[in-house]
């Protein structure tokens, strides 16, 4: 008795040792920065805007047709003329539309910006005060929000999207959830199968 | 130093001096004071998403900017602090507010601590009354014992009487 209560106690510092190591392992390489969507199964939030291209055309949140992308990105933004190219990528050879959010610019500044880098988006909302980025809680630039056919957002992209992370990130919800909503609840129905069969 | 030297000195700084205070008071015009109360309160315990280890109040970001502007209007006009903190914490969730909501989620923060002094408090306690009656159930009369209780005795008695011999000389 005495001696198994002692070897217990041996163990104990190794045990909450080996405890403490995976703990502080499972957070290598994660972004404490990195905030929750409170948007994520919402419907995009009602807006009326003006376009970039035309200041006497408004959009509202009822001319944004998923599946698609929302970009938010800003001239003044250095990350997102790192990310620029990729965009133009993902629209023009995979076909995706991609609208954008320009917040706190001037006009002529993201005109120039698109005629000099080329423009991915369908359409640009021109977010001149920044009051739509903030009810999107958006917290930075570059951000992009992933939306199904009917206008829900199904994942928030924080900061660059690089080839990896599109490919693993925003392509799945992009190609598959919008698609059918049957393929959505397939890993449920297998896993149900499964319970069945055990 | 000349006395007009140091009279030019403090001069200068009281214009550095007086032109920040004036900068940080004048940023937002409200109707009364009870308001801007208020809104220093909401920005002091509100925190900025941007840069996370401010509040909102001491956030140069951009972004704490516009919230500010938007804390500012939403006071102006009639809504009450619960309403604020609601609309921000629609848009950047609870990690806006530095006051966490009492949910699962946040059970172990709460009530962790006084778990953990229940546990200790229960712990020391265990320990001590063991310990002691360990003690009392150890402790059996021994002849060293007695011979020592002897020793003291009798030392004690030398002692008194040795000091009454002293007092009698003097």
């Amino acid at each position: 008795m005495a001696q198994s209560r002692r070897l217990l106690l041996y163990t104990l510092p190794l045990a909450l040792f080996i405890l403490m190591a995976a703990l502080l392992f499972s957070g290598i390489g994660k972004d404490p920065t990195l905030l929750k969507s409170q948007l994520v199964g919402k419907i995009v939030p009602e807006f009326q805007k003006k376009t970039l291209l035309n200041p006497n055309e408004m959009i509202t949140n009822k001319d944004i047709h998923g599946p698609a992308l929302i970009n938010v990105f800003g001239t003044w933004c250095p990350a997102c003329y790192h990310e620029h190219p990729l965009l133009i990528d993902i629209a023009q050879k995979e076909k995706v539309t991609i609208y954008g959010l320009n917040y706190n610019d001037k006009r002529e500044d993201t005109i120039a910006y698109l005629n000099k880098l080329g423009n991915p988006y369908s359409k640009v909302i021109f977010d001149e005060n920044g009051r739509l980025r903030i009810d999107l809680g958006v917290y930075g630039a570059p951000e992009t929000f992933v939306i199904d056919k009917d206008n829900n957002i199904l994942y928030r992209h924080v900061g660059v999207i690089t080839k990896s992370s599109w490919e693993s990130k925003i392509k799945p919800f992009l190609f598959s959830k919008n698609t059918s909503k049957s393929d959505n609840k397939s890993p449920l129905h297998k896993n149900a199968a499964e319970a069945i069969t055990k | 130093m000349s006395k007009t030297k140091i009279l030019m000195i403090t001069a200068v700084f009281s214009l550095l001096v007086s032109g920040y205070v004036f900068a940080s008071i004048d940023v937002y015009p409200f109707k009364n004071q009870q308001l801007e109360q208020r809104f220093n309160h909401l920005t002091e315990v509100l925190r900025c998403p941007k840069c996370q280890n401010n509040n909102l109040a001491d956030s140069n970001a951009e972004l704490a900017q516009a919230l500010k502007d938007i804390i500012f209007e939403k006071i102006q006009a009639g809504e009450s602090d619960a309403q604020i903190i609601a609309y921000l914490k629609q848009r950047y969730g609870d990690f806006i507010s530095y006051q966490p909501p009492f949910n699962y989620k946040t059970l172990v923060i709460w009530v962790g601590p006084f778990l953990l002094l229940i546990l200790g408090a229960m712990g020391i306690f265990k320990y001590a009354s063991n310990r002691q009656t360990v003690n009392a159930k150890s402790y059996v009369e021994t002849e060293t014992d007695t011979e020592q209780r002897e020793k003291l005795a009798q030392w004690a008695q030398d002692f008194e009487q040795d000091s009454n011999s002293s007092e009698d000389k003097s």
